[in-house]
């Protein structure tokens, strides 16, 4: 697989044509997506059109941007200007949006070609894509396994080389999760950093969107050209964005790594207590963490202090209640913004013999059945007489996470964890809704802090299936998350190529 | 106030005293909307002042409107209000005129609050809070009678109001009667109009009142049941509604019962109806609004619009009464808009009686406002000179009103062009020395430059010319002397 640098590089010097890079990769989309089925939507017309003003570009001399003529997947719930935005939902079965999201925008302007529109759980409720209106995607290391989710079509897209970017969004784990259990980078940036104007909202004080990428280089790329302030969004931090691949070539010498405790017990298959550096964790450590996705964790932890970090143990205990205070704030906030979807202005209408008829017909032929589980668990936990002790308690558990996470920092750069407790899973196997909420249970302390937090590969686990560790840091602290991230990489142990990604698209089948 | 309450019919029933608190809605006078950039103005096409935000289209963001919050807070100071951090929270609830089915609104956190207004010829009546949300769409139904929804077979929705913002003023339950009420609302549009706030129009609803009444022994500090009255579109319907309710709530008890806590509708045959009551209770669930940041405004932005803030209502009636006009003459002429200009031809030296006589009496005209009050004071001191009888002034004034917002209203020009003659100047010229040789202590006064002295040599002038003199030219020969 070409990385995104190579290709910009290649195509800004003129070694290389933007519209021959778009069609080896749709050759790759024609050759496969009917396997994986990543895209809900291949753009292959505005992607050849946006291909080909890149070269004329280049011809006359102009530098098209850092990502010139690099291929790239947004998931179905960022906002194209003209391309279908479904949010894999019937409810927004083929709206066009008469705008582009801010990363949109931002993306296209640094010379990146939209290939297509990916698939996801259905308004980005879920961790396997199997709650997308449209089908679900499947993981190109093993069909018969979940990609992961909410943006399972991203991170499938670019695992299965279909491009060598995506962008996906993270309330959860949805961009961590997925990047883990297919084997890539995956971003999650500071609260913030990254606008959200254009991204159809899920739960907006949890929702961020980041990049994937294969590797972590390429992210930070795609990183660096979305991030910065953005005065349509209201919650986006005034800060510009740093040179996040100068922090790459950083080394760990004297960085101090923090391996959370809650989230990562002993090492499996009955070696000594303790490895070389780390001894047990003390204290509760949640259950439902696979012992191959903790070795690799533990041994990630070893290779970081060969490399030269300080690394140990820290408790951060509210992480513990993380997934239940999330499971209330944000089913309340999406409860609220998925009203709006009630067939008066755009989407699915389904008459009814008057407004309120019409608004309950239409909710309920064009949500699926976890959104409207989720609309109904949220709408209870915001009702008089159980707002205290549903929202508001789950809030008071957020500035409590916040704090322990202020508290660990006072001691760690970075923390360490697993990014998802388990590998790839096969379909229906997590169908019990608390055992799939339990799939985000390392990522969504990040999203209740607001911190940065990413998912770098570090070998695999069962089944020969890919783990991802997961990195956290302060919030605007990406550049000490990735130079241990590149630390990671470096050091990681080879990851076999899903099989789809070593057969060749046929060029030119994408027409 | 009253302790007895005087029903619409006129009869008194003793022993009964009314309790009235008002939650006035006004549109903020903003160019753009509360949370987007699509102009705030009416009459348009239809959904043609809109972008993603007003439509409540997916992934579109709110940004406070900095002005909004700006004109909330003058108004808040004026109302003798405190300014605080406040918070926006969403409203949930299902319209169709409503993009996002839920309104953004302050709520527990409002950025004004326990304040206070001092209502002419009443008490003094507190402000609960005031507090800045966006304004919904506007239906319209189809094939009902009158756009109403019964019978109606479909509903347009126009997205141009949506987003405009409001300020939502809650007074506390303050207000003894009708008038009382009336006056308040009143005093608020003065206030508001001042400010520049808003054009506070009742009956276009760019001002809307709801009233909440109840009544209860004379004596009682206890509250009652209240009801909840809408659709109060002049200050006639105001008065008259709260005066039914009151008198209905007494009949109730007096029979024996008790009025329920509900919200009804004043209609225009004279009485108010109970609005059908929902099958379920409104539950707004509201939380705080995540896409927004708390708005928390520094003493030094607060100092600035303060700072900006024109003269409000009650110190120009006080600045009036100074000079001269009686209560009711000064509240006419604040309620115009009239005080800046009447207060400055004071200033200017006009005749005090003169001047307010004009203002009442002669300028209820569309323009007056944006009268000079160098030409208006040039018109009374022309009057007062004789050089004008009271008959041709005002017949000037009219045209000066006209010409008003085309800048060309001096009276001089106007009075010569209808033909109304001056003095001879050197005739003139003389009794002005000799006005000046007369009283050489004003004299000293006026070339230090107090202007409201130049009335002593008009009327020693006037005087000696029983009236004839040009009263403007007598100013221009006093100036010509003093900078001479």
């Amino acid at each position: 697989m070409t990385s995104a640098h190579v290709i910009a590089s290649e195509v800004r010097a003129g070694t290389r044509r933007a519209t021959d890079v778009l069609e080896d990769f749709l050759g790759r989309i024609e050759a496969h997506d009917g396997d994986v089925h990543a895209f809900n939507t291949v753009s292959a017309e505005q992607a050849r059109a946006a291909a080909a003003a890149i070269d004329a570009a280049v011809d006359e001399g102009r530098d098209p941007g850092p990502l010139a003529g690099v291929p790239v997947a947004f998931k179905d719930n960022l906002c194209t200007r003209g391309v279908a935005t479904t949010c894999s939902s019937r409810m927004l079965e083929g709206w066009q949006p008469p705008y582009d999201a801010t990363v949109v925008q931002a993306m296209t302007a640094a010379g990146a070609v939209m290939i297509g529109k990916t698939n996801l759980d259905e308004f980005a409720m879920g961790s396997s894509t199997e709650h997308s209106a449209f089908g679900p995607t499947r993981n190109p290391y093993d069909l018969t396994r979940v990609p992961g989710g909410s943006s399972g079509g991203s991170a499938a897209a670019v695992a299965a080389g279909f491009a060598p970017l995506a962008l996906g969004s993270d309330t959860g784990g949805s961009i961590r999760q997925p990047a883990s259990l297919c084997g890539i980078v995956g971003i999650k940036p500071t609260y913030g950093r990254v606008s959200r104007y254009g991204l159809v909202a899920f739960a907006s004080s949890f929702d961020q969107i980041g990049p994937f990428a294969t590797d972590v280089a390429d992210a930070a790329l795609a990183l660096g050209v979305i991030s910065g302030h953005d005065p349509v969004d209201s919650t986006s931090i005034p800060a510009a964005a740093p040179d996040f691949e100068a922090a790459l070539a950083r080394g760990v010498e004297g960085l101090r790594v923090g391996v959370v405790s809650e989230l990562t017990g002993s090492r499996g298959n009955g070696a000594a207590n303790g490895g070389p550096v780390l001894g047990d964790a003390a204290g509760e450590v949640l259950d439902g963490i696979d012992a191959d996705v903790t070795e690799r964790v533990l041994e990630a932890a070893d290779a970081l202090a060969d490399a030269g970090a300080t690394v140990g143990r820290v408790s951060v205990p509210a992480v513990t209640y993380g997934l239940t205070a999330y499971y209330l704030i944000a089913p309340a906030e999406a409860s609220s913004n998925l009203a709006r979807y009630d067939g008066t202005r755009y989407g699915l209408r389904v008459e009814g013999a008057d407004v309120e008829e019409m608004n309950r017909l239409t909710r309920r032929a064009g949500f699926g059945d976890e959104v409207k589980a989720r609309i109904m668990l949220g709408t209870f936990a915001l009702s008089a007489g159980y707002y205290d002790a549903y929202y508001g308690k789950a809030q008071r558990v957020r500035m409590l996470t916040r704090r322990d996470f202020d508290a660990a920092y006072a001691d760690f750069d970075v923390l360490l964890s697993p990014t998802s407790p388990c590998v790839a899973f096969r379909f229906g196997e997590r169908a019990d809704p608390m055992t799939m909420y339990r799939c985000d249970t390392c990522t969504i302390p990040s999203n209740l802090s607001g911190d940065p937090a990413m998912s770098v590969p570090f070998g695999t686990g069962a089944e020969d299936l890919p783990v991802g560790v997961q990195v956290m840091a302060p919030a605007l602290g990406e550049e000490a998350m990735l130079t241990v991230a590149a630390a990671l990489e470096r050091a990681a142990p080879p990851l076999p190529k899903p099989p789809l990604a070593r057969m060749s698209g046929s060029k030119g089948a994408g027409s | 106030m009253a302790a007895t309450s005087q029903t619409a019919t006129g009869a008194a029933l003793s022993g009964w005293e009314t309790v009235v608190g008002l939650e006035v809605h006004v549109e903020l006078a903003t160019d753009t909307k509360l949370f987007s950039a699509a102009p705030s103005r009416f009459g348009d096409e239809p959904n043609t002042n809109v972008t993603p935000v007003c439509l409540g289209l997916p992934g579109s963001l709110p940004v406070l409107n900095r002005r909004a919050v700006e004109l909330a807070m003058a108004v808040g100071l004026a109302l003798n209000c405190e300014i605080r951090p406040s918070v926006f929270h969403r409203k949930n609830y299902f319209y169709p005129d409503m993009p996002k089915d839920y309104q953004v609104s302050q709520y527990d956190q409002p950025i004004c609050s326990d304040g206070w207004l001092d209502v002419p010829g009443g008490g003094r009546v507190g402000i609960e809070r005031a507090h800045l949300e966006e304004d919904a769409g506007k239906t319209t139904h189809l094939g009902g009678a009158d756009g109403r929804i019964h019978g109606a077979v479909g509903a347009l929705v126009d997205y141009n109001r949506a987003g405009t913002p409001l300020l939502e003023i809650v007074s506390r339950p303050d207000i003894a009667s009708a008038a009382e009420a009336s006056a308040y609302v009143e005093e608020l549009r003065a206030i508001l109009l001042a400010l520049g706030a808003s054009d506070a129009r009742l009956e276009e609803g760019s001002m809307r009142v709801d009233a909440n009444i109840s009544v209860r022994p004379a004596g009682s500090t206890d509250l009652r049941t209240r009801c909840e009255v809408k659709n109060l579109n002049s200050l006639r319907s105001l008065r008259n509604a709260i005066d039914y309710e009151a008198q209905r709530h007494i009949e109730l008890y007096a029979a024996g019962d008790a009025p329920v806590q509900e919200t009804r509708h004043w209609s225009e045959d004279g009485r108010t109806h109970s609005l059908r009551s929902k099958e379920e209770a409104d539950d707004y669930r509201y939380f705080p609004e995540p896409d927004l940041v708390p708005l928390v405004p520094d003493d030094e932005w607060i100092a600035e619009v303060r700072a900006a803030m024109p003269e409000l209502p009650a110190s120009q009636r006080a600045r009036l009464h100074e000079c001269g006009a009686d209560p009711d003459d000064a509240q006419v002429i604040v309620g115009r808009g009239l005080a800046p200009v009447v207060l400055g031809a004071l200033e200017a030296g006009a005749d005090a009686k003169r001047t307010v006589t004009h203002a009442v009496q002669n300028l209820a005209l569309d323009g007056a406002e944006l009268l000079g009050s160098d030409h208006l004071s040039s018109l009374v001191q022309m009057e007062t000179s004789g050089q004008l009888t009271a008959t041709q002034a005002k017949t000037v004034l009219g045209i000066m009103c006209e010409r008003a917002a085309a800048d060309t209203a001096d009276p001089a020009a106007i009075a010569a062009e209808l033909g109304f003659e001056a003095m001879d100047t050197a005739e003139l010229e003389s009794l002005v020395d000799q006005a000046i040789a007369d009283n050489p202590e004003a004299w000293e006064k006026f070339c230090a430059g107090e202007a409201k002295v130049a009335g002593v040599f008009v009327g020693a002038v006037m005087k000696a010319t029983r009236g004839q003199a040009d009263g403007q030219a007598v100013t221009g020969l006093l100036a010509q002397r003093r900078d001479a």
